[in-house]
């Protein structure tokens, strides 16, 4: 779409960055806790500038895989490569604008919500205070909370904690997002924004993204390809036409289970 | 408690090696400052009032008894600069402010803050640890002079009001300067820098080792304290032997 504004471009250390989305390849990763084994052998590879989405039923280990990606568990076994390098080569990580939004939002609760969303620029020093205003309150319109600026975390509901985390994540005009059940907390509405956002990110700033979750919609609709994964391993990785044609039971179980039948069972019983 | 002591002087060292960024973290240096000082300014007094008063108190009549009454002064006056304030006072900041900043820490590391801040490459150490470390290695030496004066302040007050002693408020003094030297009272208060710098470590250590959720906190909150004190009592039972003359 449109090309970074001229005061887009971060100032110091990294103009010699190309702004561009990297690759991420995952080999043979394992991990247990306590003896008990969550990632059993994961092996895929992301494209630069792709949106890979893994879906998987809660507990499949993909968080833990997450949390691997960006640095914040040690593999048992594997390796994980960003922009072809292993990501335990201590550059790595600072050579790569990475970015996370957890589960969770995981924001500073003793900040407010706009030293929260600038808190990468202030504390790496990449603008001036008036420019990291603007960014901030630019950020916050995207996810629609620009008047929660000065508020702080405690007063914001869950899913409007997800979308400050969200915000946060986009003044890093990361080359690699990860998002972690980016709508599991929103209403459809919020929900769509968040996609375009993922969609309109990539399109914009080649951003390579990855988006943990459950939500199918979403899924379907951002996804260039997706993985299933199931206790620990892939079952099914492809573009969504390929994964939906896939013939694994546990797939298809996955990706077709519904409520319909409640609906159909209280119509019947009249409960209501 | 003893395992970790490793990982704490890891800890020490990698926030030493940090301190030239401590001009780019002179607010929440500040910040923590002021928070140590007001919260504990006025207790300090009040307790070392009280403790100057107690060991004159004890040691007085002692003295005055054995025709001894000329040293008074001196005498409570060198153990409340060389031992009573900084000891007692840093177990009091161990218990404030140490208390606090393994809870922040440790309720930021259960709530993935600190996680977060991972993920953005800011360190915990440069942004968590250095300033909270740097404000109590400040703080608690400039309150530990507060408790000196106010620890004389309070034995000579008991001097006076005290029957048994009866040693007036200027006899006091002028005993004091004569046994009292500048260094006694830098002796105490680089003991106490001392002591800062582990209650900052031992607290920062445990809030960034913390699992679990609240009770994890909990748990932190309290092997903090008391790891510090008993760390103290070690450290200025080390310390007095190595600095005696
Ligand atoms: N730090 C940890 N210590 C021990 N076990 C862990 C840890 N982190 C995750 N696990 C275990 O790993 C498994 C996978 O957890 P994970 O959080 O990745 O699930 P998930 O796929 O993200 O589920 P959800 O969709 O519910 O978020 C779970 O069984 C969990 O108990
Ligand atoms: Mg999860």
């Amino acid at each position: 779409m449109n090309s970074p504004a001229p005061n887009d471009q971060p100032k110091s250390e990294d103009t010699s960055l190309t702004r561009k989305g990297v690759a991420v390849q995952v080999r043979g990763l394992r991990k247990s806790f306590n003896g008990h084994e969550v990632l059993k052998g994961l092996d895929f590879e992301v494209k630069p500038g792709e949106v890979f989405v893994i879906m998987g039923p809660s507990g499949s280990g993909k968080t833990v895989l997450l949390k691997h990606l960006i640095g914040l568990e040690e593999p048992d076994e594997g390796e994980i490569l960003i922009g072809g390098e292993s990501i335990q080569s201590p550059e790595v990580m600072s050579k790569y604008r990475m970015a996370m939004v957890f589960q969770s939002g995981a924001l500073l609760n003793s900040l407010t919500v706009g030293e929260n969303v600038g808190l990468y620029l202030s504390e790496h020093r990449l603008k001036t205070p008036e420019e990291i205003e603007r960014i901030v309150a630019e950020k916050l319109e995207v996810v629609g909370l620009k008047d929660t600026v000065n508020q702080m975390p405690s007063e914001l509901s869950g899913g409007m904690k997800k979308r400050v985390a969200i915000a946060r994540a986009l003044v890093i005009e990361p080359q690699l997002i990860m998002y972690d059940e980016p709508t599991s907390e929103l209403d459809p509405l919020s929900a769509v924004v968040i996609g375009d956002e993922i969609v309109h990110l990539k399109k914009r700033i080649g951003v390579t993204s990855l988006v943990v979750s459950h939500d199918r919609d979403l899924a379907f609709g951002v996804a260039d390809r997706i993985a299933v994964i199931h206790e620990g391993k892939i079952l099914a990785i492809g573009t969504p036409d390929e994964v939906i044609k896939r013939e694994e039971p546990m797939v298809q179980k996955f990706l077709n289970a519904d409520l319909r039948h409640l609906e159909e069972g209280n119509k019947r019983g009249g409960r209501r | 408690m003893f395992q970790n002591i490793g990982e704490m002087v890891v800890l020490f060292w990698r926030t030493v090696l940090a301190l030239p960024l401590l001009w780019r973290h002179r607010q929440k240096t500040f910040d923590q400052f002021f928070e140590i000082g007001n919260a504990s300014l006025l207790m300090v007094c009040i307790l070392s009032f009280f403790v100057g008063g107690v060991i004159t108190l004890e040691t007085g009549p002692l003295l005055v008894d054995h025709g001894l009454s000329s040293y008074v002064g001196g005498v409570s006056g060198y153990a409340i600069c060389r031992d009573l304030a900084p000891v007692i006072m840093s177990m009091l900041i161990a218990g404030r402010a140490g208390s606090a900043m393994a809870a922040e820490i440790g309720s930021m590391r259960v709530y993935q803050e600190i996680d977060a801040l991972r993920t953005m490459n800011i360190s915990p150490v440069h942004y968590l640890v250095l300033p909270r470390l740097t404000a109590i290695a400040v703080a608690l030496p400039i309150l530990v002079i507060f408790a000196i004066l106010v620890g004389w302040l309070g034995g000579a007050v008991v001097c006076v009001i005290n029957p048994r002693i009866s040693v007036s408020f200027a006899a006091f003094l002028a005993n004091l300067r004569d046994l009292v030297d500048v260094k006694d009272v830098g002796n105490g208060v680089f003991k106490s820098f001392v002591f800062a710098i582990l209650i900052g470590v031992v607290s920062c250590h445990q809030g960034l080792i913390t699992i679990g959720g609240p009770r994890g906190i909990g748990r932190s909150v309290t092997k903090a304290v008391v790891n510090s004190i008993v760390l103290i009592v070690i450290f200025d039972y080390l310390l007095t032997r190595i600095l005696q003359k």
